[in-house]
């Protein structure tokens, strides 16, 4: 395993570097530059400060110059948020990214794989189509959608039981309270809970047919072991190849949730970056992004082939 | 007598379905009495594996038993499921067809044998894996220490087999039921595990239901036999009354359909044209020292090596003109890549392919397109083998419609129709799509499209491997009969050696892509010179139960040894190997010990 993780890592190198370029190039080729929005001013000073961030050099030296800096580590300064370097940006905001992005994965893991295996077992029942009706529900209605809708009846109007009004923050970080917390991972996590639990069920039942169930039924094995030993492991393996693009799917997600719920992440950063050009700040995010991908695939693969033992590590 | 420990009365087995009702076991009535064997023969679709999944709950969600089953005197169905879990896989266990897909892929050998004793029996876990490493022996596990921490996809056929077998007897079971416990398995280890149930059997008591398709199996094991059809018991007796005295019908037609080894001609069936009448001396192919290697990964540490699995390995031999050359061996011998590479399906590493006395590796694609007019092969899964979007018309057509563009639609459509009525196809079905039909009838679908280029030379590549025997008997008769008619010649590769028998004029025996017999047909089975030749003809089994009673089986014990080790190669000749798996070995040479008869150098016996 390991020699295999260790091709892995050094395979991504290459690929992150074409990110990299890539995503320079064509913010560069974008019209505009980091200071035409503000007030005119004087020639002179202009040209002064595109020097200092050597803006009036060739696109390829500029390149060359980021690239050289970056592999000291340093991102360079932000061109917008004026007195911060990118990378202190990044430390405050991925944080917390991750806190929202990972619980909402987790959730979606967990309630995706218990919806599913039920749909199965009632395969064809009630249940079944009541969850499975959820799922494509799920699927079909977009986080922009959800974010605001769920904002309004548990942020505005709140839920009425007994007497009690109960209300739930509609936006804000709070330092990251478990209040303002639920609504962002629940509209991240809900298309994954309906994607994971389709994709669940379909190769539970698939499996619940296999040869080895019939096998292990035979051996007169109680219902709850043949199902957890013997077929939610193989009925597992389409969630773990689906985790890359799941990942994938948060990160852009949270760029529409954490604008919506305004909350302090990274998302936002590349939001507002791309769109005042601040060139580094839109580099660092997508370094950061590329790495977070790369590195999850990465797991998610190890994770198949800790499942499936006829998976060898190529 | 004893006690039945299984009595089955009235038992039907039913499945909904959209279109109706199926009816899959009729009113079938029998006891097993204790240590007996009972045979249960019968063709697909006769009901003989529903029977006992419906005996045992095991059927799937649509279907259902009714009547009754009862084991040492109670009922087991409609018992709920943690009351018949105390007699599944405790008192009454299985082990089924394809040992592949029957172990739980992500689970070591070792947990799934202990989980099924655990599970009955609550002895804690050290005195568990003594009595699995005892098991493991008696199957005849090689290293069963090891074996416990393997998972199954390490395992060959065989080896999985002998686990699940393993399995099924560690509760000491009072039945054990045997589901085509050897179909998927080559020859030799199907004798292995035969012998083993055998021994089972004799040593613990264990009474066995065998249920297999194989006349010739159920022959050598079993005391009573019951032959189904359609969901029905249409005979029944002991082995000597339904093998010597067959009185349905049916049962006779099985018995005749059945290629026997022992039997070079069948009575009533068509028969091999011998050479001398086909009179032809021209030689049309002739192939020298042929190999194909494929690179195999395996582990680096950074980067991974690669070693060649010699899959083909220094073949040479040629072929007449209406001669049928059949390839035999056992799975991973290369008798399919042998043939496809002969017809350039896939690319060879050495030697020469002479056709009609060109090389077919000089020829380019013109050319090379041309001479598929005179090369077809026949595949044998006739399904998989037709595109299912396109009608059995347009399938057999196509051949002519891409190699002779100058037919008219008309010309090509008569073609077609003549070509279907010849393979006994109904020429009306010519619109009808390949999943309409049945396995026997695609096959035929297969060989019109084979036929109607009227080649020189057709492969047959296991084509009858997957049919039942009476519809394995009807299409040797038509390959028969075709080859008789039009004169091509034939490769026929077939892991049956009964079926070589009846079609091969010369037979050729590989072992790991080499050749260790060539001679015709009657020396390789009446004087059969190799160890291996002599192995596997020992291993078929003959629909004679005194016959298969007497005889040895088991003649070669132990495993296909790995294609990637080059010491595997001299197995036979042991005295020439240099003790080192990487290292170039000798070659053992071919020896003609009597006019064409070839026979590769071994250690004597």
């Amino acid at each position: 395993m390991w020699p295999y993780a260790i091709r892995r890592v050094l395979g991504a190198i290459p690929t992150l570097l074409i990110i990299i370029a890539l995503t320079f190039f064509m913010m560069h080729i974008a019209p505009g530059g980091p200071f035409d929005a503000q007030r005119h001013l004087p020639p002179e000073i202009e040209h002064n400060i595109r020097a200092a961030y050597n803006l009036d050099k060739p696109v390829w030296e500029q390149f060359l110059i980021y690239l050289g800096r970056l592999m000291h580590g340093d991102l360079g300064p932000s061109f917008k948020n004026h007195d911060f370097t990118v990378s202190q940006l990044i430390e405050v905001g991925l944080p917390v990214s991750a806190k929202l992005g990972i619980s909402a994965i987790l959730l979606a893991i967990a309630l995706g794989i218990s919806l599913g295996t039920i749909a199965a077992l009632n395969q064809n029942k009630a249940t079944d189509y009541g969850v499975m009706g959820l799922a494509m529900i799920g699927i079909t209605i977009p986080t922009f959608v959800t974010a605001p809708v769920l904002a309004l009846i548990f942020g505005i109007y709140g839920l009425h039981f007994f007497g009690h009004d109960f209300y739930l923050p509609a936006g804000g970080w709070n330092g990251g309270a478990l209040a303002n917390m639920i609504l962002p991972i629940t509209v991240l996590a809900l298309p994954q809970v309906a994607i994971i639990s389709r994709l669940v069920r379909g190769s539970m039942v698939e499996v619940l047919r296999s040869n080895y169930v019939r096998t292990a039924r035979a051996k007169g094995l109680p219902n709850h072991t043949v199902i957890l030993r013997h077929a939610l492991r193989a009925a597992l393996l389409p969630v773990v190849s689906y985790l890359g693009p799941a990942i994938a799917g948060l990160l852009t997600g949270s760029l529409i949730v954490e604008t919506i719920f305004g909350i302090p992440g990274i998302g936002r950063y590349f939001v507002e970056g791309a769109i005042n050009r601040d060139y580094t700040l839109v580099m660092g995010v997508v370094i950061c992004y590329a790495a977070f991908v790369i590195f999850l695939n990465l797991i998610a693969d190890i994770l198949y082939a800790l499942l499936d033992p006829r998976v060898r590590f190529a | 007598m004893s006690k039945p420990i299984l009595q089955i009365r009235d038992f039907n087995v039913l499945f909904d379905t959209h279109d109706q009702e199926v009816h899959a076991v009729r009113n079938l009535a029998f006891d097993i009495h204790e240590g007996e064997c009972v045979g249960i023969v019968g063709e697909s679709g006769s009901g003989k594996s529903q029977l006992f999944l419906g005996a045992l709950g095991l059927l799937t969600a649509n279907g259902r038993a009714t009547g009754s089953v009862k084991y040492r005197g109670k009922e087991l169905l409609g018992l709920p499921q943690r009351a018949l879990n105390k007699v599944r896989g405790s008192k009454i266990t299985m082990i089924f067809q394809d040992p592949l897909t029957a172990l739980t892929p992500h689970m070591t050998i070792g947990a799934q044998m202990m989980e099924a004793l655990r599970t009955h029996q609550h002895v804690p876990y050290a005195e568990a894996q003594k009595r699995c490493l005892e098991i493991l022996d008696l199957v005849r596990m090689s290293e069963a220490r090891n074996r416990m921490g393997q998972y199954p996809h390490e395992l060959s056929g065989g080896m999985r087999q002998r686990v699940m077998i393993a399995m099924a007897t560690v509760c000491a079971p009072d039945l054990l039921i045997a589901d085509e416990p050897t179909t998927a398995l080559d020859v030799t280890v199907q004798a292995q595990i035969l012998e083993i149930m055998r021994d089972l059997q004799k040593e613990l008591k264990t009474a066995i239901v065998l249920i297999s398709h194989d006349m010739g199996v159920i022959a050598g094991m079993a005391d009573k036999v019951q032959v189904m059809r359609l969901g029905e018991v249409v005979e029944s007796g002991t082995a000597d009354e339904v093998f010597y005295a067959p009185k349905h019908d049916y049962t006779r037609a099985l018995l005749d359909a059945m290629p026997r080894i022992d039997r070079p001609v069948r009575e009533g069936h068509a028969i091999l044209q011998p050479l001398s009448t086909i009179g032809a001396e021209t030689q049309l192919l002739d192939v020298e020292d042929l190999k194909v290697y494929f690179p195999i990964k395996t582990g680096g540490l950074l980067f991974s090596k690669t070693k060649p699995l010699r899959a083909v390995d220094g073949v040479s031999f040629s072929l007449r003109q209406g001669e049928t050359l059949g390839i035999v061996g056992e799975s991973g011998c290369g008798k399919s890549t042998l043939a496809r590479a002969v017809m350039k399906l896939i690319a060879k590493t050495h030697g020469a392919v002479v056709w009609a006395g060109r090389d077919l590796a000089d020829l380019q694609s013109p050319d090379m397109r041309n001479l598929r007019k005179e090369l077809q092969i026949v595949f044998q899964d006739p399904l998989a083998s037709l595109d299912p979007r396109m009608t059995i018309g347009e399938s057999i057509a196509e051949p002519l419609v891409s190699l002779r563009p100058e037919l008219s639609r008309a010309d090509v459509q008569d073609e077609v129709r003549s070509m279907m009525s010849r393979v006994g196809l109904d020429p009306a079905w010519i619109n009808r799509y390949p999943h309409e039909f049945s396995g026997g009838q695609n096959q035929r679908v297969g060989i019109a499209r084979a036929m109607i280029i009227k080649p020189k030379l057709i492969v047959c590549d296991e084509a009858v491997s997957a049919l039942d025997a009476s519809i394995q008997s009807q299409i040797v008769d038509l390959i028969l009969n075709l080859q008789a008619e039009f004169g091509m010649s034939m490769i026929f590769i077939s892991h049956d050696l009964s079926v070589v028998r009846q079609v091969a004029h010369r037979v050729m025996v590989l072992y790991l892509g080499r050749i260790v017999e060539l001679a015709d047909r009657n020396s390789i089975y009446e004087d059969p010179r190799h160890p291996y030749t002599r192995a596997l003809i020992a291993a078929v089994p003959v629909p004679d139960p005194k016959a298969e009673r007497g005889k040895p089986h088991v003649t070669l014990a132990g495993e296909l040894p790995s294609p990637l080790d080059s010491r595997a190669q001299l197995t036979f000749l042991q005295s020439k190997v240099i003790d080192d798996p990487d290292a170039e070995q000798y070659r053992p040479r071919l020896i003609e010990v009597a006019t064409g008869h070839f026979v590769a150098e071994h250690d004597a016996a």
